[in-house]
């Protein structure tokens, strides 16, 4: 198999700064540099992670346990303190769906803006348009302003948007509780569809049951540790405690 | 999927700087668009605020420096500029170019956080983007210019044009410069961007924009006046005022001695420098905006 995404040895520290201040750098260089400017804590710590082309991973843990962190490493949001990450092919990530949606912008506008965000062609956009439209169920509110736009009908374009990139891996971050049950149904239908196409998929969700039916191997993350890596349901059942 | 498994591994978040701003000038024409969109919205006038603004600016300035304080040449006083309105707003523009390219640059990082944090792109595109609108911006301003030079006898040599073309350059390679550093300090210390605030009230008075040059020479002398000159800004007001301002007077005023064999090509190497420092710094820090937005 061809590795998709590969991990190695990554370790980040986040620093808990509470003020962001010059006078607190001033006042700490003149001191002469004594103690620490700031806190620090590990988010990952020396994490591996190998995804072959094809696989469809779930990242689980408890709150701020690093999932999100690692996500944001594959998709280069991120760097690392210490190891390397690389990539096979386009990474997009369907993360917190809307982050480059603009509200006093039309639906239009909107679309193109996003698919450029996420890396999509003029073209590609163009091509897909009509599909991106009819599957977020907009109508005729694409030329609307998106502040005009219910809750709804803004995820589910912005979600849209995103399933349309066509990328080869796919990053997904909590973001399958959108909208209602049927389109919800909708976005899980196509992702597993992504999925029988040979794309690999990562997603991070709270949702055990949800991720079960959409993914074969299960990743738990412990504190920034990764404790369990095989198949989904006995990763599911350790992380239930069961 | 078979030409993904052709390609080679790569390390996703490193860019190639100013490069990428380039591969996206897809993503680059659509975020411009959405500012100059976005900028007036629900306001009644629109896009016309933009000619306003430096329209009541430069009578403010023309009636107090040039009618109260004197630079203004008449028949009794014969010791100011000739044409002083050209002269002030010649150099207003490029300054109000300046002042919101810079300003808005050292902005745009922290002002698109949300998605900074989120998914990766080549980050240079939002200072770049800010110094592009204002580009825009400053066009209207520029054809004002060009009708008030054409009703006082305007009749510019191709030389002179090609100087104010050069102004143009320098003051977008310096605000770009400056945007990348300020807006990626910003990011870390948000003093930077009041210190920027700052900046830019220094430099609408560092540059013989209200002023004459010889005033300054006058009072500083040669060496002081040199170091004057060496100012980006300075360089590029007086290009404006070589192309803009210089044909419809007599001639008589003239221009900084070596403006063209000297200043414009050290105007042009300072504002280059500037980009160069600013887009390496911008990659040093870029890779920590995402946790410390």
């Amino acid at each position: 198999m061809t590795t998709a995404i590969e991990v190695k040895g990554i370790s980040k520290q986040f620093v808990l700064r509470h003020t962001r201040s010059l006078k607190e750098a001033f006042v700490w260089l003149i001191k002469g540099r004594k103690g620490d400017l700031s806190e620090k804590f590990h988010a990952l710590k020396d994490v591996d992670l190998v995804v072959s082309q094809g696989e469809t991973v779930a990242l689980l843990g408890l709150n701020g346990s690093g999932k999100s962190t690692l996500l944001k490493h594959i998709s280069g949001v991120m760097i690392p303190d210490s190891g390397t990450v690389r990539t096979r092919g386009r990474v997009a990530g369907l993360i917190e769906v809307g982050a480059g949606f603009h509200h006093d912008l039309s639906g239009r506008d909107n679309v193109y803006l996003n698919g450029a965000i996420l890396g999509m062609t003029e073209e590609q956009i163009k091509d897909r348009f009509d599909s991106i439209v009819e599957f977020a169920e907009i109508g005729q509110f694409i030329d609307t302003e998106v502040k005009f736009y219910s809750s709804g009908m803004y995820l589910r374009l912005a979600f849209s948007v995103a399933v349309h990139t066509n990328p080869e891996v796919f990053l997904v971050d909590e973001i399958l509780a959108v909208g209602d049950e049927p389109f919800q149904k909708k976005c899980i239908a196509k992702i597993q569809e992504l999925a029988a196409e040979g794309r690999t998929l990562v997603v991070v969700s709270h949702d055990l049951d949800l991720v079960s039916g959409i993914c074969d191997r299960g990743v738990v993350l412990d504190h920034g540790n990764v404790t369990f890596d095989g198949p989904i349901h006995e990763a599911v059942a350790k992380l239930r405690g069961e | 999927m078979a030409d993904s498994a052709q390609s080679e591994l790569q390390t996703p978040g490193r860019g190639n700087g100013l490069r990428d701003v380039y591969g996206s000038r897809f993503l680059l024409k659509l975020l411009v668009r959405k500012e100059l969109k976005v900028r007036y919205r629900g306001s009644v006038l629109g896009i016309v605020w933009s000619y306003v603004k430096p329209g009541v600016q430069f009578i403010v300035f023309y009636v107090a420096l040039g009618v109260f304080l004197g630079l203004e040449q008449s028949p009794t006083n014969r010791g100011g500029l000739p044409n002083y309105a050209i002269y002030l707003f010649s150099g207003i523009i490029l300054i109000n170019f300046f002042t919101e390219a810079l300003g808005n640059a050292s902005r745009s990082i922290v002002g698109n956080g949300g998605l900074i944090k989120k998914i990766y792109l080549p980050r240079q595109l939002f200072p770049v983007a800010s110094v592009w609108v204002s580009a825009v911006h400053f066009f209207p301003q520029l054809l004002i210019l060009a009708v008030a030079c054409l009703f006082t006898g305007w009749h510019p040599s191709l030389i002179q044009v090609l100087a104010a073309v050069a102004g143009f350059i320098i003051v977008t390679l310096l605000a770009t410069g400056l945007g990348l550093l300020f807006g990626a300090a910003n990011v870390y210390f948000r003093d930077s961007e009041n210190f920027v605030d700052m900046l830019l009230m220094i430099a609408t008075w560092a540059s013989p924009v209200m002023y004459s040059w010889t005033m300054v020479q006058h009072k500083l002398g040669e060496t002081w006046y040199a170091l004057y000159q060496v100012n980006p800004m300075t360089i590029a007001v007086e290009t404006f005022h070589y192309a803009f301002w210089l044909p419809t007077t007599d001639g008589s005023a003239g221009i900084p001695p070596h403006l063209l064999s000297l200043w414009i090509p050290v105007g042009l190497l300072v504002s280059a420098g500037v980009l160069l420092w600013g887009q390496m710094t911008f990659r040093r820090l870029e890779g920590r905006f995402a946790q410390e937005l």
